[in-house]
């Protein structure tokens, strides 16, 4: 009997796997079968997001730190590293122009190490769970770690982000864009921040603005710090973590280009899993990001149900009837989902 | 959303040793600009580097530029290659300056496309879009 294409994905063929991967993406019945065949087989990798405005070198870190990944000291097995690597579509076009390959050189001829491009294409819930699906082809195929590079700009890369176990946003000095990155509220999903470009001048500004707006959006996490751990109980939900256990995301500069801090970073990484391990907090992700796919795939699900259920022509006529002022916003989407007395 | 969707998906790669790519990156955005998803991967690629981010990638299309005069030599690597690692049927289209006498010996080889200096853009996204039908 010929070998199925997932049991090829879980023997670690390349061939099987980069085409599940095209099926999944395409949102395929042969890819979704597939992954429901993969799914008992994942939840052992470690998801780690990279995520910050364009430019500030997401593209070279991730080529470092799986580079450095692959290269441990003597007589460490190195972690097999797959690279999902999110770069928007145009909206005029739909098409896209991925180019984070051109700083992932390094990585060439590791057979160790597999990077995948991706367009966003539609919408943010679709792509959350796009990407969902891509990670767990990945994570059953046996990788290691697993590193998603998005641009941060808005909701759907938080989305993204907290697909991930260990979430680091990586800022630069120059692009002017701390303010912006703290708007969009991705800071608060930072596990780890990074100043890369740390060789420019202003890197020691940004490090220092980073470190000083860390502590105006985390007050409670310094009240632990400064006068202990009865301080913060009340923010601890029930069975979480101690309140002295709690994650402090390090503030970290990185040279890309040159590799350094980056040694350091993957200590960081290390420590916030291990943190995440022996707090609970691992689990809680899991539970929280698995939690989050079901809810976005149920949405598509429901609105594709209702899409296919509602004749264009009905929907049209309810449009009128608001336009025109007849009924309101409201009871116009209480008909629809009616379907009764268009 | 909730639909499959294929997107034609095309590498664009510079192969050989000369040092620009202007040409590569205005086919590049042109075919992005058509709808299609186009992976870029620089300057300097090795048949063995093209071969690599093709199987990542799971592209339909392989898109060369080769300026160097190296092509006969890199192209039935590429090919080989791609053979090899079960991407048969990825189509292959050069670009650059390729001498008429070696245009019917590539398309022996297997290469379904050549565009000279000056191609119309709009005359490869039609090539590309009837090599994917
Ligand atoms: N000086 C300096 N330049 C860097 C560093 N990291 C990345 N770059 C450059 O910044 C530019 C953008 O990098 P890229 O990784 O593509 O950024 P991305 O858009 O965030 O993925 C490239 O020209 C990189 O060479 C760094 O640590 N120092
Ligand atoms: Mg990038």
């Amino acid at each position: 009997m010929p070998v199925t294409r997932t049991q090829a994905v879980l023997n670690g063929e390349r061939l099987a796997l980069t085409r599940t991967l095209s099926q999944v993406e395409n949102n395929t019945p042969e890819g979704n079968q597939i992954l429901e065949e993969l799914f008992p087989h994942t939840g052992n990798a470690h998801l780690i997001g990279v995520t910050g405005a364009p430019g500030t070198g997401k593209s070279t870190l991730v080529n470092q730190l799986a580079f450095d990944y692959r290269h441990p000291p003597e007589g460490t097995k190195p972690p097999t590293v797959a690279i999902v690597a999110i770069d928007p579509s145009s909206p005029f076009s739909g098409g896209a122009l991925l180019g984070d390959r051109v700083r992932m050189q390094d990585l060439a001829g590791d057979p160790g190490v597999f990077v995948r491009s991706m367009a966003s294409r539609g919408s943010l819930g679709g792509l959350a769970s796009t990407t969902a699906g891509l990670v767990q082809v990945f994570d059953a195929a046996g990788f290691d770690i697993i590193l998603i590079e998005t641009v941060g700009a808005g909701q759907a890369e938080v989305e993204i982000a907290s697909l991930a176990h260990t979430t680091i946003v990586v800022e630069a000095p120059g692009l002017g864009d701390e303010i912006q990155t703290f708007k969009a509220g991705i800071l608060e999903i930072a596990d780890i921040l990074v100043v890369n470009k740390a060789d420019k001048p202003g890197a020691d500004n940004a490090l220092r603005a980073l470190r000083n707006m860390l502590s105006l959006t985390q007050p409670e996490k310094n009240v632990v710090m400064h006068h202990g751990k009865m301080m913060s109980t009340e923010e601890a939900p029930a069975g979480d973590a101690e309140p002295d256990q709690e994650w402090v995301p390090p503030v970290l500069p990185t040279t890309a280009t040159t590799g350094d801090g980056v040694a350091e970073l993957i200590e960081q990484i290390a420590a916030h899993q291990q943190h995440l391990k022996t707090s609970g907090g691992w689990i809680l992700r899991e539970q929280a990001r698995l939690k989050n796919e079901v809810g976005n795939l149920l949405q598509e699900a429901l609105h594709q149900r209702w899409n296919s259920s509602i004749p264009p022509a009905d929907y049209e006529k309810v449009l009128d009837q608001v336009v025109s002022r007849q009924i309101s916003p409201r009871r116009a989407v209480d008909k629809l989902i009616k379907g009764a007395g268009l | 959303m909730g639909n499959s969707q294929t997107k034609i998906r095309v590498l664009i790669a510079k192969a050989g040793l000369d040092g620009h790519d202007r040409g590569a990156k205005v086919v590049a955005r042109a075919l992005r600009d058509a709808g299609m998803e186009v992976i870029y991967t620089g300057l300097r690629q090795t048949p063995e580097m093209i071969t690599e981010a093709a199987l990542q990638e799971d592209v339909q299309v392989v898109g060369l530029s080769i300026l160097s005069g190296a092509h006969m030599t890199l192209v039935p690597k590429v090919i080989k290659m791609l053979q090899k690692q079960g991407l048969t049927d990825v189509k292959l289209f050069l670009g650059g300056i390729i001498p008429d006498e070696d245009k019917s010996e590539l398309t022996k080889l297997g290469v379904d496309g050549i565009f000279g200096p000056g191609t119309s853009t709009q005359l490869i996204i039609e090539d590309i879009r009837k090599a994917c039908q």
